[in-house]
């Protein structure tokens, strides 16, 4: 059976909702950032206006308020109304098929292979979406309509806001085919240049590479990419109400203040590995690799990560584990720091020789019973002394920073690629 | 023009449906004489998104939203 797939991306989603419930701002330079007061105060969205100006996600407010001028409006990041409004314009495209897969707040694909029989109905019934979204949420949409997720997506990119894209099985050698190689989901900075020294610079080049040169240079990767570039991804489009298996746990934090000492990060460390361990045990999982990540001042940031030797569930472990990956020389102070477990699984083969199952079964009951006190009366009741001990730190509550920001990976974390 | 949230008395059928049937706005009462037309729909005048009812209040038509985000009516007045 034919495919017919679309990917619709709302434009520039924050910021549009921004301006939505306040029309005042709309001929406005509007940046949504993170709250100031608990210096989160970072760009996470912007309209075209403020991108005009050279405003982009990540700035830090005053760099974004430099660009405009001092003209931009910053409000605070209203995440439980983003929340309600994506899942109002998802309810939407269900009315089309039940295949709505969500990449991200802001971003679903929909197989609506059942309810067209051509790529002109196809683009149709974008076209209709995309008036719908407008006329019912006041929001644009870009939509990308095509024979797979990897070019319906690439699609909703080309035109923007509020366009549909055609990409067809007859028009995407001309119209994918000469786009710069990083365009293509997946490729980022590292692969681009890896790419570019091999003399493939468009994502013509790559479907015209023998699979076995792209395997030789990116591995795995290089096979995968070569599919998506010749139109080949088969990758259905999940139903609505298919669960994720759950695949990392993670937090991190933008401290109140920068870290300056290897004590600070310990101490943020453990905060974040309780919530993380905590959320491990509420799912029944235990961990065996474990991640840092780790960003400076200069919001630069780097993630390093390591495999346990036995599966843990418990904070103690992840903390001390990921302590054990901080390396740092302190030629810059520290602004965010974040852990994260993967390579889950449901139930551990074996336990620490040396730390024997009581023992283990004893630090997983002590952690339960404060789960238990924190859910009863709340995440202050009661805290680590590392952390009282440092001015400031006691505002840390990991329970509060749990945001989906960023669309969430294609292959859910199984990471491919630099992007 | 500004978002005002007004009072609603309004009818609920067996479905569940919704009928407004009376405004009050500033201690006024405004009958309503018709629902045109109900829509999902945005207000990109005065802000937010909901239900719009399409009605006639004597020989003058007006939009009535009910958004769902806040259980509340509201219109939009120059």
């Amino acid at each position: 059976m034919a495919r017919f797939i679309l990917h619709s991306d709302l434009n520039n989603f924050y910021a549009s909702v921004e301006c939505l419930y306040n029309p005042s701002l709309r001929n406005k330079a509007v940046a949504v950032v993170g709250d100031q007061e608990k210096r989160h105060g970072i760009v996470l969205a912007k309209n075209y206006i403020a991108k005009k100006y050279g405003v982009k996600t990540g700035d830090t407010v005053w760099e974004a308020k430099q660009k405009c001028l001092e003209e931009l409006v910053c409000v605070t990041a209203n995440f439980e109304r983003y929340y309600y409004v994506s899942k109002l314009v998802k309810q939407m495209y269900l009315e089309y098929t039940d295949r709505v897969e969500s990449f991200g707040i802001d971003e679903a694909w929909l197989d609506v292979s059942r309810c067209v029989k051509s790529f002109d109905e196809a683009f149709k019934l974008a076209e209709t979406i995309r008036k719908r979204v407008l006329e019912e949420f006041g929001l644009t949409v870009s939509i990308g309509v095509s024979f797979n997720k990897i070019f319906a997506k690439l699609g909703s990119d080309l035109k923007k806001p509020n366009a549909t894209t055609l990409i067809s099985t007859d028009n995407f050698k001309n119209l994918v085919w000469p786009l710069a190689a990083s365009e293509l989901l997946y490729v980022g900075r590292a692969t681009t240049q890896k790419l570019a020294k091999a003399g493939i610079n468009t994502i013509g080049d790559i479907a015209n590479t023998p699979v076995q040169i792209l395997k030789s240079m990116l591995g795995k990767n290089g096979e995968t990419l070569h599919t998506f570039a010749c139109g080949a991804d088969l990758t259905e489009v999940k139903r609505w109400d298919e669960l994720d298996e759950i695949k990392s746990i993670g937090n991190s934090t933008t401290c109140p203040r920068n870290l300056k000492t290897n004590e600070e990060v310990r101490a943020v460390i453990s905060v974040l590995a309780e919530s993380v361990a905590r959320r491990m045990r509420e799912k029944n999982l235990w961990a065996n690799t474990v991640c840092l990540f780790i960003k400076t001042d200069d919001l630069k940031s780097f993630d390093v990560m390591h495999k346990l030797e036995y599966p843990t569930n418990l904070a103690s472990v992840v903390a001390t584990e990921a302590y054990k990956l901080f390396k740092f020389d302190w030629n810059k102070t520290i602004r965010a720091v974040g852990v994260r477990v993967t390579n889950l699984t449901e139930k551990p083969l074996q336990y620490n020789l040396f730390n024997s199952e009581q023992n283990m079964q004893k630090k997983e009951k002590f952690e339960t019973v404060i789960d238990n006190l924190r859910g009863r009366f709340g995440y202050d009741i009661i805290k680590r002394g590392s952390v009282l001990a440092i001015d400031d730190f006691d505002e840390i509550n990991p329970e509060h920073v749990t945001h989906t920001i960023h669309p969430v990976s294609y292959f859910k974390n199984n990471k491919l690629g630099d992007k | 023009m500004t978002k005002n949230y007004v009072s609603v008395l309004a009818e609920f059928d067996e479905q569940g449906n919704k009928h407004p049937r009376q405004i009050k706005l500033n201690d006024q009462v405004f009958e309503i004489d018709k629902v045109l037309k109900v829509v999902n729909a945005a207000s990109l005048k005065v802000g937010g998104i909901g239900e719009r009812y399409t009605i006639k209040i004597g020989s003058h038509q007006t939009f009535l939203f009910f958004e769902k985000e806040t259980g509340q009516w509201f219109v939009e007045l120059k």
